[in-house]
């Protein structure tokens, strides 16, 4: 049942094989076992769950279920969920209880899905790999010695270790490809403006995006029919019709289901760089795509290389800004001993923020002080630009574009933790789809063997056009329905 | 263009953020590390190209110029962080947050 997909769940909750309540014990009993390993969840409320499970029975009983009724999901703590703990990762807000919902919290609640609980995370998603985490490092199911990716690491695990039915986490770099990628699940970073960003700790406003962290697209598709559309309480969120991002998946069934579809490979993407054992993953599963009849062409995105220095001034520019609401004075954390109204600052952000998030911000403040603005922050716009047109160019050779979501397997724990640029590194695939503010998918491809240890999953990635969503889901599902890589579960006993 | 000390400790003031000189000395060889990634921008010419500000081309939706919000004064002074200084009491006076006098 922990490995059912969420269409499965659905029907056996509506036949009432089983209740939600019953369900959402199943997985508060694997939680419990098996959270006080891998630390996926930073805040837990069992009596709140239980409750919203016994309503969406009543709901059930009831006869105004919605596919996703009784369901329990994970949210990553970056969420607000009223009532609920909810951290961002960071000692600054480690005692802030929200007051309110996000826009994507309503939107499951409204759909009648249970909140199993937070999710462990980077702080203030700002990180690759969980450790920068106030509330300690996650561990990859596959292999405890490993990291699970981030920042929406927490989520991840949750996924991969059957500690939730689906996840939601955040893309701003990667945030959600790159764990996906490292647990070997399902995940969707939707176009810029089709998730509302209401409620939604902000880290980097222009480049922030919520999405589905799932075992399979059909999974994820389900997700975003909840999580997407029009919320007039995020000024960037868009007005576009309602859509079933189902509807390409539910074609009937053909030898060749993609026909016709053209998948462009950009050679940067296998340059220097990438691991030799994930390249060869990647090549695999593109031999699967063209028996489903995809035909294959070569591009170019001659400025990938462009994307992190340009992330790292843009993101860095953004964090600064919006970090600047935490300043001890109406929530979040505030020092224990100040004298005066800029000691009480200058205290309480030093102590409430971790390292990374204090060189991100530093970072930030200086390419935006007086006489570097056009040296970096304008420079930096100019060439988000020409990233972006790299995609519009590319895009007019082929329908979705492929590679791998991350340059190798999930790395140790430690590993990269002192160099914060190997860290950024993790994400050059994945930067250029946020500044250009396109869809992007990991989906898992296979495992590759790591040099000193076990066999750990690999992401192929899919990129699509703008609001190419239900496309790219089908494009994964169509893959998902000849292989069976999204269904291999780690052994928790032995990770 | 090489950080020294005294650029870590003015942005870090600038940020509203204190920090050690040992915290500024292993901050000045990471940030150095970062902007030298950063530097690989400079290799490009950009002139004549329109900066992209946001991933959408959007216009500000204008809304009715109605009240929407609610006061919520009291939910939100839950989360009051406590008052400091040998005081564990929540930083909330008379519906207002507490902070130390800056105007004599």
């Amino acid at each position: 049942m922990i490995n059912s997909s969420l269409k499965q769940l659905a029907s056996m909750l509506q036949a009432k094989k089983i209740s939600s309540v019953e369900l959402t014990q199943s997985f508060l009993t694997r939680i419990t076992q098996y959270n006080p390993s891998i630390n996926a969840y930073i805040a837990l409320d069992e009596a709140k769950t239980l409750a919203q499970a016994k309503a969406a029975d009543a709901r059930i009983a009831a006869g105004h279920a919605t596919v996703l009724t009784g369901i329990p999901l994970a949210q990553k703590d970056i969420f607000c969920a009223q009532g609920w703990q909810t951290t961002c990762g960071s000692k600054m807000l480690a005692n802030f209880i929200a007051p309110y919902d996000a826009h994507v919290i309503t939107q499951f609640d409204q759909a009648g899905a249970v909140n199993l609980g937070k999710t462990n995370m980077d702080e203030f998603a700002m990180g690759s790999s969980n450790e920068t985490s106030y509330f300690g490092g996650v561990k990859n199911p596959w292999s405890f010695d490993h990291v699970p990716g981030g920042s929406s690491g927490g989520s991840a695990a949750a996924v991969a270790a059957r500690l939730c039915a689906a996840a939601t986490g955040t893309d701003t770099g990667g945030s959600i490809r790159q764990p996906a990628s490292l647990c070997g699940l399902t995940g969707l970073k939707p176009s810029y403006g089709v998730v509302s960003r209401y409620g939604m700790i902000a880290f980097a406003s222009s480049l922030d995006q919520a999405g589905p962290m799932a075992k399979s697209a059909e999974d994820c598709a389900l997700m975003m029919n909840v999580m997407a559309g029009f919320d007039e309480r995020d000024s960037t969120s868009l007005q576009r019709d309602k859509e079933d991002y189902s509807r390409e998946l539910n074609k009937p069934q053909t030898d060749q289901p993609l026909l016709g579809l053209k998948i462009g490979l950009p050679k940067e993407f296998f340059a220097e760089g990438l691991d030799a054992s994930v390249a060869q993953v990647i090549t695999v599963a593109i031999d699967v795509y063209k028996k489903l009849g995809a035909q294959i062409v070569d591009i170019s995105l001659p400025n990938t290389g462009l994307s992190i220095p340009v992330y790292y001034v843009l993101a860095p520019a953004e964090a600064s800004s919006n970090l600047s609401r935490y300043d001890g004075v109406r929530y979040g954390h505030r020092a224990a001993e100040y004298t005066d109204l800029n000691d009480m600052y200058n205290k309480s952000r030093a102590e409430g923020f971790g390292a990374e998030v204090k060189r991100r911000i530093l970072i930030g403040t200086y390419v935006l002080s007086a006489g570097y603005y056009d040296a970096y922050y304008l420079k930096a716009q100019q060439i988000r630009r020409l990233i972006a047109q790299d995609f519009i160019e590319a895009f007019k050779q082929c329908d979705v574009i492929m590679g791998p979501a991350a340059p190798s397997t999930a790395f140790k724990a430690g590993e990269k933790v002192d160099d914060p640029v190997a860290m950024y590194l993790q994400d050059i695939y994945t930067i250029s789809t946020n500044l250009a503010g396109l869809p992007g998918m990991s989906l898992p491809a296979g495992f590759a063997q790591a040099k000193d240890g076990p066999a750990l999953p690999v992401g192929l990635q899919i990129i699509g056009n703008y609001f190419d969503e239900a496309r790219m889901l089908n494009v994964a599902h169509q893959y998902q329905q000849v292989t069976d890589w999204h269904q291999q579960m780690p052994d928790l006993k032995r990770a | 263009m090489a950080l020294s000390i005294e650029d870590i400790k003015k942005i870090a003031h600038l940020a509203r953020i204190e920090v050690s000189e040992s915290e500024a000395t292993a901050t000045l060889s990471k940030l150095t590390g970062i902007l030298g990634l950063i530097e690989q921008m400079q290799a490009v010419d950009t002139t004549g190209i329109v900066p992209m500000s946001h991933a959408q081309e959007l216009h500000q939706r204008l809304r009715d110029d109605v009240v929407t919000k609610t006061n919520q004064r009291e939910a939100f002074q839950k989360n009051a962080p406590m008052l400091g200084n040998g005081s564990t009491q929540p930083a909330v006076a008379g519906g207002l947050y507490l902070v130390p006098k800056v105007i004599e």
